[in-house]
């Protein structure tokens, strides 16, 4: 009774969305209706359905049908623990994107607010229905009305060449990977012609068809969430959207995407394969050393944060290939620790972020730059913003005790007991991944480094920064929600898990804490307190002990005077704001590391320039590599069905002709 | 949690505090003696913080907030990761809140503070210093965590006290895949503590300075909390070392007449590996910047190979 009100209410949230969207059309060019009535009732409705979800977690599964649709072709929808966390996540990501959103749009950009405002909650309503959906015709459906209503939003400056093309780029990359999936959709159902999600539970595939659905899933979901060589959308789309729309699409949407590959591999399915486990593994490392190298790249603020979610969802990819690992050899606590770890590390990526984009969103806004170039020392001028990224910037690094460092502790722990696995050769391989893991983690330390040190400290590398605001009222409250779920969920790792904990008890028929203890209030043991344990509250306590004794301390036994001086910087009078290290700077020793990685062009001058100029571009080399080359192979190929285009009515005359004779031929012999 | 644990988590606390500025004392001593110069007395890390504690501190104009918590950070880390690292006894009540792989954690945090406040102010050293420490970061500390899992595989646990629990009681045989790790361990300690060949601690050349560049700005107590951090980072390493390669003499849990001994063994070990940590500084030069990546990612390679010669051999 409870999970179908949960269901019911989920329903209704989606509903009142929708709701709200078409409210804002009253007035479509009111902003203040559409931001300060509209979006914090949207708020609210988000906080609804994370507390609905919340309630159906541990609940059993319920479904319902909704006759909305195409006649005999009903929406079937089902709320399960797996669509409740994914819910939760939706929920508590999108109230502070929300309420941000309420503070950020303005009038005059783009399009009109009310019919953005339509945009964004056809969106969340989308997002919503895409984790409810129960058959193949009701998630496409949502599926594609989230692609929609996502590239509207991406090109809500649609003036703009360069948004234009990034929002292209987006719709395409989204469609291929929709085709995949209703490819997938097709294998699965087994030529029964039932597309409901129960059927395809049912139905035992043979190999070949389990792993053709298989691979269609990891690169249909893979488009959306961005892996390997589909994720070459990403970093156009988040420079063109607004910041609060490249939050959602990064927090959120990118979860679908694990949604629907945790949905196809771990429940329609069945039981999976190893090798399914070593493709994503592969798949995923690639994925997070791609996105790591290259955010460390960038010097476009909101670039660096698209590559960094590559890189995370890499991590998520890579988590859940340990997943189906274990899975397929039935070591399920394993199995349950890795899909944990998957799980825990996607809502800690939607929380932190959701709060660094917003954060570049208030940057942009205070001083009208995304260059990191232009930026420096915004720390003195908004100090709300930065330490609320200062945040997100440790969690986003993976440190303690933030949340981001308990998804990769978790994560490798996982990788400590492949020893057990039976496979040799997996054996073999899979410590090369667990250090190319711990690879990925270093360098994102770097990246964060670089973003928040660039930003927020140091010297305006321009005069107009020192009259850049702080965010507004409602932005505050936006950052400070999302803030205070990284520290949550950071220090809290337990009752997190214990939350996460029914999903993989339905999916794998074993939940992390019911096999077994996972510590207590304060101290995380997965497996056993001897194995490992983690408290990150004891840390922060003792930490934050620490600091504050040696502060009164020093301040006791000596003196607290401080004095206000030039800076030092060995005595050299002349230094500028532009001699600090700029954005290339900074990561030019990885450019150097990894230079077969990218496809760089330098321009150096010599040393008799009389105008020395240095120029450096950094290309994704998967442009070259793969899409241009299918570019060329595409129009190659249209070129020569073209010459049968030859625009005489005689020919095509004949064309029908010698059609009609092939076919009586054909069906002579 | 018994008052028992308590007390021995509180010497590790004070010895950590004491033996820190000691152990780079003594290492200042030997590299002095062996490069034919009058040493500095043993206490000269003491005489030098208590100089800079009563120091006014002088901050740079442009300084944020940032500027003033980085040093209570960075040396919080520090001592937190001392008392995590069983020194004296593995009887720790805060052991259990961080393993091995919390412990890479913490460093890392502490790391991420000090490039941070590097960059505050803005001038060019700074960042150029906080880029080569992040780059040294990013190589040493994958490094350092395949060590950690080489060591844990063997115990099965990450725990620290459980490693040193299991390593001490096995019969004295050198696995193969310690001594990979073990080399990989000392590159990497290397490069953590700035020693030379990575960094010079007592260069003043700036073009040639990783953590001293970052520390350009800091003067008065906010330095003298830095140099102390540097020192215990130097000792939490030495410690860690020593708990996976050498753990006998740490005392296990309720074990007195073990933890009678333990503070002089660890002063003994202590007092070898700064030795040799002297002579190796003596004899080695100095790399160029760009050879560091090359050093560290040796490093990383046989960590990984130690992880490998363990799963696969079991040796």
């Amino acid at each position: 009774m409870n999970a179908l009100t949960a269901l019911d209410g989920a329903l209704t949230v989606v509903a009142a969305w929708l709701a709200l969207g078409l409210a804002g059309l009253v007035a479509p060019r009111s902003f203040r209706f559409v931001a300060h009535v509209l979006f914090p009732l949207s708020a609210l409705l988000s906080l609804a359905l994370a507390a609905l979800g919340l309630a159906a977690l541990p609940g059993a599964a319920h479904a319902m049908v909704l006759p909305i649709g195409l006649p005999g072709l009903p929406f079937h929808l089902r709320l399960d623990a797996l669509s409740a966390f994914f819910l939760v996540v939706l929920g508590l990501a999108s109230a502070g994107i929300t309420i941000f959103a309420a503070g950020y749009f303005r009038s005059g950009e783009g399009t009109a607010p009310g019919v953005m405002g339509l945009e964004y909650h056809v969106f969340l309503a989308a997002m919503a229905m895409v984790m409810l959906a129960d058959d193949a015709y009701a998630f496409m459906v949502c599926w594609e009305l989230m692609a929609l209503s996502s590239f509207l939003l991406v090109t809500t400056n649609h003036r703009i060449p360069e948004i234009q093309r990034a929002g292209f780029l987006y719709l395409l990359v989204a469609h291929i990977g929709a085709i995949a999936i209703l490819l997938c959709f097709g294998v699965l159902q087994a030529d029964t012609g039932d597309y409901t999600f129960a059927n395809m539970r049912a139905q035992h595939l043979g190999t070949f068809r389990a792993s053709a659905g298989f691979l269609l899933a990891l690169f249909g979901f893979g488009a959306k969430a961005g892996i390997l060589p589909l994720h070459v959308w990403l970093p156009e789309a988040h420079p063109a959207a607004p910041s609060p729309v490249s939050a959602l699409m990064s927090g959120v949407m990118l979860k679908t995407a694990v949604y629907g590959m945790a949905r196809v591999t771990f429940d329609l399915l069945g039981t999976p394969l190893w090798w399914w486990g070593v493709i994503a593994l592969a798949v995923g490392l690639a994925t997070a050393l791609f996105g790591v190298v290259f955010a460390a790249a960038q010097v476009d603020m909101k670039r660096l944060l698209a590559y960094s979610s590559i890189e995370n969802i890499g991590l998520v990819v890579i988590a859940f290939g340990l997943a189906i690992v274990f899975t397929a050899y039935r070591m399920l606590p394993l199995a349950a620790l890795a899909m944990t770890a998957m799980l825990y590390h996607c809502a800690n990526h939607a929380v932190f972020k959701s709060l660094l984009f917003l954060g570049t969103g208030s940057v942009l806004h205070a001083t009208q730059e995304r260059n990191l170039g232009k930026l420096g020392g915004l720390m003195r001028f908004m100090p709300w913003v930065a330490v609320t990224s200062l945040v997100g910037v440790v969690a986003a690094a993976g440190l303690p005790p933030s949340n981001g460092f308990v998804s990769e502790w978790l994560l490798l722990q996982g990788f400590l007991f492949t020893g057990a696995l039976p496979n040799p050769y997996l054996r073999m391989l899979v410590p090369v991944f667990a250090a190319g893991v711990v690879l990925v983690a270093a360098l994102a330390g770097y990246v964060m480094v670089k973003f928040f040190g660039v930003i927020f400290l140091g010297r305006p590398r321009e005069e107009k920064l020192a009259q850049a605001k702080d965010a507004g009222m409602l932005e505050r409250l936006g950052l400070a929600w999302l803030t205070a779920f990284c520290v949550l969920l950071g220090l809290f790792p337990v009752e997190v898990m214990e939350v996460i904990d029914p999903i993989p008890a339905l999916l794998l028929g074993r939940g992390l804490v019911q096999g077994g203890h996972i510590g207590g209030t304060f101290l995380l043991a997965p497996v056993s307190a001897e194995r490992a344990s983690y408290s990150p509250i004891a840390i922060l306590v003792v930490g934050l002990a620490i600091a504050g004794l040696a502060f009164l301390l020093v301040r006791r036994v000596y003196h607290g005077r401080v004095r206000r001086a030039a800076p030092w910087d060995c005595g050299y009078p002349w230094q500028t704001a532009r001699m600090q290290d700029t954005a290339e700077g900074f990561g030019q020793p990885i450019r150097q590391i990894f230079e077969p990685l990218y496809r760089m062009k330098r321009e150096l001058p010599t040393a008799f320039d009389a105008a020395p100029r240095y120029r450096v571009t950094v290309e994704d080399p998967m442009w070259a590599w793969i899409y241009l080359r299918i570019a060329a192979a595409t129009e190659a190929v249209s070129r020569r069905v073209g010459m049968l285009q030859r625009g005489r009515i005689a020919i095509y005359l004949l064309y029908s002709f010698l059609t009609l004779v092939a076919l009586l031929f054909l069906t002579q012999a | 949690m018994n008052v028992e644990g308590v007390l021995a988590q509180l010497t590790a606390l004070v010895a950590a505090l004491v033996l820190a500025p000691l152990l780079s004392g003594w290492v200042n001593m030997w590299r002095a003696w062996l490069q034919n110069r009058t040493a500095p007395p043993i206490t000269q890390p003491f005489r030098m913080l208590d100089k800079l504690f009563w120091k006014e501190s002088v901050m740079a104009h442009g300084a944020s907030p940032m500027y003033r918590i980085a040093p209570y950070v960075v040396f919080s880390c520090m001592l937190l990761a001392c008392m995590i690292v069983p020194t004296l006894s593995t009887n720790l009540p805060l052991a259990p809140a961080a393993d091995a792989i919390a412990l890479v954690g913490l460093f890392a945090l502490g790391r991420l503070f000090m490039s941070l406040a590097a960059m505050d102010v803005g001038t060019a050293f700074g960042t150029l210093g906080a880029r080569r420490e992040m780059l040294v970061g990013f190589l040493a500390e994958p490094a350092f965590l395949m060590v950690v899992f080489t060591a844990s595989l063997i115990s099965d646990s990450t725990s620290l006290a459980s490693i040193v629990a299991t390593l001490s009681h096995r019969e004295l045989t050198i696995l193969p895949s310690l001594a990979f790790a073990g080399v990989a361990f000392t590159m990497v300690s290397l490069a953590e503590n700035a020693r030379i060949p990575v960094d010079n601690p007592a260069t003043h050349l700036e073009l040639t300075m990783i953590h001293e560049a970052m520390l350009l700005e800091y003067s008065g107590r906010h330095l003298a909390l830095m140099e102390w951090a540097a020192s215990l980072k130097l000792f939490a390493y030495s410690c860690a070392g020593l708990a996976l390669f050498f753990p006998w003499g740490i005392a296990q849990a309720n074990d007195r007449v073990a933890l009678a001994f333990a503070l002089p063994v660890l002063v003994a070990k202590l007092a070898i590996g700064g030795m040799l940590l002297a002579g190796i500084e003596t004899i080695l030069a100095k790399m160029r910047i760009f050879r560091v990546p090359e050093f560290l990612a040796t490093a990383f390679l046989l960590g990984v190979l130690a992880l490998l010669v363990r799963i696969l051999l079991g040796a």
